[in-house]
């Protein structure tokens, strides 16, 4: 009998019902983040320590080149905050990645997935809501970075907002795709040391790519079809106000399919997660 | 209604862009033997006139009709027409002319002759040599005080500002300073005066009237070598509250309270800055970078570098005046 009223078609609900479900994943995705004060936290010192201290340390290494979309010579701190604010999504879409692990282990998923809401939407607004999290926290970060002297021009506070949540959602998307196949908490580790440090590491976050070839033409070729490069390269441009196309084609593809691999993945009767019962694991 | 909306917008499609306060700057290109020309609208370069050989001191005549140039292996100044943007007469100096300043009323040059350990006096309406004064030995820097009476000159290797008397032609007072003076300029109510020391890597603040260094102004940038400080080109706003002292191979330009002569900050340029020059609005400071051959805009109220625009090759001086 209630299987049937899960199975009800969601056909008939209205927009203010969509709203409603909507507000209640990011809110309790708000919450949670409210609530583990050490992880906003955690979530700030990690790039801080990257701009304070290992930036520091490289002040000239930069040399001479002035690349788009910057038009004078910017000290190291200036170049690797789109890194960094990068790297707070990255980190975010993993965290929340795992926290669905956590829920499908402690049997929180089912709660979420019996709802009577299509899956695609309830992803969604998964992502959403993980993505939002991730947005403020690189505002937070962007607000002590101007104390630091980055002061990007005013209006790029503003224009980076879409690039933000949409390279937020790539990540997300990824991270979702990714915790679909890890059955443990555990293996947690694993994504760290496979996916988050390669992808940070080779791409442009920390040195320009004409750098990377400079030491290694293979390396470059490695950072320019990483993803995590163009979302780099769109929130560094749009901290400036201005347009990189081939980043945005880039990201807004990769966003499409990791979204479109996740809800695959996470479909009960095709997907990966098929491999186990959820939350039934010893 | 739509009439006169159209009305209006033909109009102001007719009167076309806002009148221009746009500036003219050139700046000599002291490997290229060119002087590039920005607009400061566009921060582009709109032409590079061919000059004479090593191109270095570089400035507008009071009246705006020209731009002196002096060209060091020609041993002489280049005077560029600045209707036609091309060179159109020659002064006569001494041999490696490298700076020089006019007085108020732009009738004299005092140019210093880097080989010749003189300044050289030219007469700019008959543009003939009128005299001559014995200074030290490689003389470079020139400032005027803004009374008009003193003429300043520093030599290089004697590390010495020379007072002239700009009436009798004589030197009235030497003051030591740190080695391998460049640069000298005064404050506009002629309080003080400011000299440069390369190789000393200091500013030395003088009181004209006494004729003593005052203070030593010295800078420090965490993570480079004291030697790569080298203070050249000195900029000080016309209210006399900020300083701007280009650094040389530090690639910096330091700003300075110049009430307090404390370091407020560096502003990162190109490599190797070198001179610099005010728009005449005093919004900009733009600067030479003689290495990465380009010049770095400065946002005087914001002291922020804006914008770099390529210029020739060893960008060396620039002189800015109204389009």
């Amino acid at each position: 009998m209630s299987l049937n009223v899960v199975n009800a078609q969601p056909a008939g609900f209205s927009i203010a019902q969509y709203l409603t479900c909507l507000t209640g994943i990011v809110w309790r995705e708000g919450l949670r983040f409210v609530h583990q004060r050490e992880r906003f936290i955690s979530a700030l010192v990690r790039p801080l320590v990257w701009l304070f201290i290992f930036a520091a340390g490289f002040r000239q290494v930069l040399g001479i080149s002035i690349i788009p979309p910057y038009e004078t010579y910017i000290l190291y701190e200036v170049y690797i905050t789109p890194g960094l604010m990068a790297m707070i999504q990255l980190f975010n879409g993993m965290q929340s990645s795992l926290s669905m692990v956590y829920d499908r282990e402690m049997g929180n998923m089912r709660t979420l997935l019996v709802s009577p809401f299509p899956r695609w939407y309830l992803l969604s607004c998964k992502l959403l809501a993980g993505t939002a999290v991730s947005v403020l926290q690189v505002y937070a970060f962007l607000l002590i970075a101007w104390f630091w002297e980055i002061e990007p021009p005013p209006i790029g506070y503003l224009t980076v907002l879409p690039a933000l949540v949409l390279s937020g959602l790539m990540l997300g998307a990824l991270g979702m795709l990714i915790s679909s196949g890890i059955r443990q908490l555990e293996n947690f580790a694993g994504v760290m040391n496979f996916v988050i440090f390669p992808m940070f590491f080779a791409s442009s976050a920390l040195y320009p790519l004409w750098r990377v070839q400079e030491g290694s033409p293979m390396l470059y070729y490695v950072c320019l079809f990483n993803p995590f490069t163009h979302a780099v390269e769109l929130v560094r441009f749009a901290l400036y106000g201005k347009m990189n196309w081939v980043s945005l084609a880039v990201v807004a593809g990769c966003t499409a399919v990791f979204m479109i691999g996740a809800m695959l993945a996470y479909d009960p009767s095709r997907g990966l997660s098929r491999r186990g019962p959820a939350g039934g694991e010893t | 209604m739509w009439v006169r909306c159209l009305a209006f917008a033909i109009a102001l499609w007719l009167a076309g862009p806002l009148p221009a306060r746009a500036f003219i700057a050139y700046v000599s290109n002291e490997k290229g033997n060119t002087v590039s020309v920005i607009d400061t609208d566009k921060w582009t370069v709109t032409k590079t006139i061919k000059v004479g050989q090593r191109p270095r001191g570089i400035e507008f005549t009071v009246d705006g009709k020209f731009v002196l140039v002096a060209v060091g292996d020609d041993d002489t100044i280049q005077m560029i027409d600045t209707a036609t943007q091309e060179v159109a007469d020659t002064l006569p100096s001494g041999p490696d002319p490298e700076l020089f300043i006019q007085d108020k009323a732009g009738k004299i040059l005092y140019v210093a002759n880097e080989n010749d350990n003189t300044v050289t006096l030219i007469d700019l309406e008959k543009r003939t040599r009128i005299g001559d004064v014995q200074v030290g030995v490689e003389p470079e820097g020139m400032a005027i005080s803004p009374d008009g009476k003193l003429l300043i000159n520093t030599s290089e290797t004697t590390n010495m500002a020379h007072f002239i008397d700009t009436q009798t032609h004589q030197i009235v007072a030497n003051v030591l300073v740190d080695s391998r003076p460049r640069f000298a300029e005064f404050k506009r109510d002629g309080s003080e005066l400011w000299v440069s020391s390369e190789i000393g890597g200091t500013v030395s603040v003088i009181d004209p009237a006494k004729h003593v260094v005052t203070k030593k102004i010295t800078f420090e940038i965490p993570g480079l070598r004291k030697e790569a400080i080298q203070p050249v080109g000195i900029s000080i706003t016309p209210d006399g509250k900020i300083a701007f002292v280009a650094l040389g191979p530090a690639n910096r330009v330091a700003v300075i309270d110049a009430a307090t002569h404390q370091v407020e900050k560096y502003l990162l340029v190109g490599q190797r800055v070198w001179h610099m020059a005010f728009t005449p609005d005093g919004k900009y400071l733009l600067v030479t970078n003689g290495l990465s051959n380009d010049v770095s805009v400065i946002d005087v109220a914001a002291l922020k570098v804006i914008k770099t625009v390529q210029v020739g090759e060893l960008p060396w001086g620039i002189t800015i005046a109204k389009q």
